[in-house]
């Protein structure tokens, strides 16, 4: 008996609950639209701590805590813990979470880290493998320049295609049972690569395959894009939103009306100087877990598809003029 | 004196707008700008076409980037004519070497009081 | 899905890119690019009416522009002028302080000497590298050119 339909898509039957939800962001983040959503607002981006990477994993230890907290459930009676980052080898989400003492696997998705975690997540409960589960991740602004570009006091210029890495992290805990919208179905991605390799165009990189996810998943389950209230991109920012709306027309998909973009919604992009938009596994995270989780609590929505594009290079690989494959994650959420 | 601020003011504005134009039009990084530029700079100078540039238009020639593979060339012409053949060895880096060290004193002077910030 | 070629979606991806805004970026690169070098040449022309030589004027006008650069890096505002600078900024020997500056300043959370001290030179080595190299080769061929003549 599987649960698998179509080609890359399961049905969870059981349906797990995000009991809790809890975004942290930094001030940029804050002062944006969204602002008013986050559950926390940072204004010293050191976060009281020494390094950008002492900061990032602080950031995102709290947003565990306020997570759990949120959906008041205890550290003890988590099963396991699903967390990456963006930082060399994920330390950022190892050292937040030393100390919790939660069963952990670390994940790397790139910025599409918030949907395989909701992806893994969710299908652990559902496999009957766990009650209760958490899944989290980050990045932080100055540690992505750091290790991605140049140094933060350096005078480079950014080219219009280029996004800004989100200072954010969100975490989200699952349930087998309790109040909470539901996650039906969870469609997971394969790498698309179509020989982009500007790492400053990353949404242009990462369209195609948000569109291949997207198709994939209205294919497999048989619904409509219009089925969905919102289809919710990750970070394709203005570029590849608009790339991903032309790909998907080529196959008679229409989402123009119901798309939106994490990397749009979260700056205003026309006033924070932040080129085509936010970027990063912070995110998609701090949107879905500060913004979309509360649309759906109360109910202003009913059913949407979180995608979250992820853009799987390294420095290495960019220098040495490789291309950028990418990935989408696709979790349908009803609420 | 003000007629050279002014000479210095738009040669040195042409020269980085120069550098612009790359930037915008060929998307190279900011490390190869500079690079061709001081290589650039040394080949001007050694075919003879940077001097008289130097010569009109003064720190607005010599501050640019460029200027610093001027003064590499220089150095380096310099050095054959005094000491010969080991000159080609030792007279760029000499003739550099105050900016060089000042780069590099003040770098970690900097890194020693100062703190990268997000703003 | 589709059979989309990466030819085809090159072209896509074209259309769709914004491009930089190449006058504005250029009128500021001028305008503050100048004013550096205009700055450059008043100290010059001070150090020199002091009576000093044209050699020593040149070397400490290099030096000064290294500190402001320096200085501009440390109190974080030298890539808040760099964001309307552009290339302005990036050009000027300033520019090249900047980037030694803001990569020590970056990595010495990293230590003194495989952080502040190794990686110091992430963006400025290769000016350095490929600065002594051009001026070896000019060397070169400067005795060839002697010899000959």
């Amino acid at each position: 008996m599987t649960k698998k339909i179509g080609k890359q898509t399961v049905e969870l039957k059981s349906r797990p609950a995000i009991i809790g939800a809890y975004a942290s962001v930094g001030k940029k983040e804050g002062e944006g639209p969204l602002g008013k959503y986050f559950d926390t607002v940072y204004k010293d981006e050191f976060l009281h701590k020494k390094t950008w990477e002492e900061a990032e994993s602080e950031l995102l230890r709290q947003t565990v805590f306020g997570a759990a907290a949120n959906a008041d459930v205890r550290f003890a009676d988590i099963d396991y813990i699903f967390a990456g980052d963006l930082i060399n080898q994920c330390t950022t989400s190892s050292f937040a979470i030393k100390d919790f003492g939660i069963p952990f696997f670390g994940i790397f998705g790139a910025c599409s880290t918030m949907a395989e975690g909701l992806s893994l997540a969710s299908m652990m409960i559902d496999g009957g493998f766990a009650k209760k589960t958490v899944c989290t991740t980050s990045s932080h602004f100055c540690g992505a320049e750091k290790q991605f570009r140049f140094p933060l006091e350096y005078g480079s210029t950014r080219t219009p295609t280029s996004q800004w890495t989100v200072t954010g992290s969100g975490a989200a805990v699952l349930s087998e049972n309790g109040e909470g919208p539901k996650i039906t179905h969870i469609t997971t991605g394969k790498i698309v690569d179509l020989g982009v390799s500007d790492a400053n165009n990353m949404g242009a990189a990462m369209a195609p395959a948000a569109a291949d996810t997207v198709f994939t998943h209205l294919s497999d389950t048989g619904r409509e894009a219009s089925f969905y209230d919102m289809i919710i991109t990750g970070d394709l920012a203005n570029t590849g939103s608009t790339l991903l709306c032309e790909l998907l027309k080529k196959q008679n998909i229409d989402i123009s009306k119901n798309h939106y973009d994490c990397g749009n919604m979260i700056f205003d992009t026309e006033n924070q100087n932040v080129k085509s938009g936010g970027s990063g596994c912070g995110c998609c995270a701090s949107v879905f877990c500060g913004y979309l989780y509360k649309l759906l609590l109360c109910k202003k929505i009913k059913n949407i598809l979180l995608i979250a594009t992820g853009a799987l290079m390294n420095p290495t690989s960019s220098n040495q003029g490789r291309t950028i494959p990418s990935i989408a994650h696709a979790v349908a959420i009803e609420a | 004196m003000l007629y050279n601020i002014f000479k210095a003011f738009w040669v040195g504005g042409v020269i980085c707008v120069i550098a612009q134009i790359i930037i915008d039009k060929t998307k190279l990084t900011p490390a190869r700008i500079m690079v061709s530029y001081v290589v650039a700079g040394a080949i001007l100078t050694l075919i003879g076409i940077y001097e008289p540039i130097v010569k009109y238009a003064g720190a607005g020639a010599t501050v640019p980037i460029i200027g610093f593979g001027y003064s590499l060339c220089k150095g380096v012409i310099k050095a054959v004519n005094e000491k010969g053949l080991i000159g080609v060895m030792i007279g760029g880096i000499t003739a550099t070497a105050g900016g060089i060290t000042a780069a590099i004193l003040f770098g970690y002077l900097a890194a020693l009081l100062s703190k990268p910030r997000l703003k | 899905m589709g059979s989309l070629t990466k030819n085809q979606y090159d072209e896509m991806v074209k259309k769709a890119s914004p491009n930089s805004k190449i006058v504005k970026d250029c009128f500021f690169a001028f305008l503050i690019g100048g004013a550096i070098c205009a700055v450059g040449q008043i100290i010059l022309d001070i150090i020199k009416s002091y009576g000093f030589s044209k050699e020593f004027s040149s070397n400490f006008t290099s030096m000064a522009m290294i500190f402001l650069g320096s200085f501009l890096t440390a109190f974080t505002v030298y890539d808040k002028i760099a964001e309307y600078g552009k290339a302005g900024m990036l050009v000027p020997i300033t520019g090249f302080a900047n980037s030694i500056v803001s990569a020590a300043m970056e990595f010495k959370s990293e230590g003194y000497i495989l952080g502040l001290g190794a990686k110091m030179f992430t963006v400025a080595g290769p000016v350095l590298v490929f600065g002594a190299i051009s001026s070896v080769a000019c060397g070169i061929v400067y005795y060839i050119f002697k010899m000959l003549f």
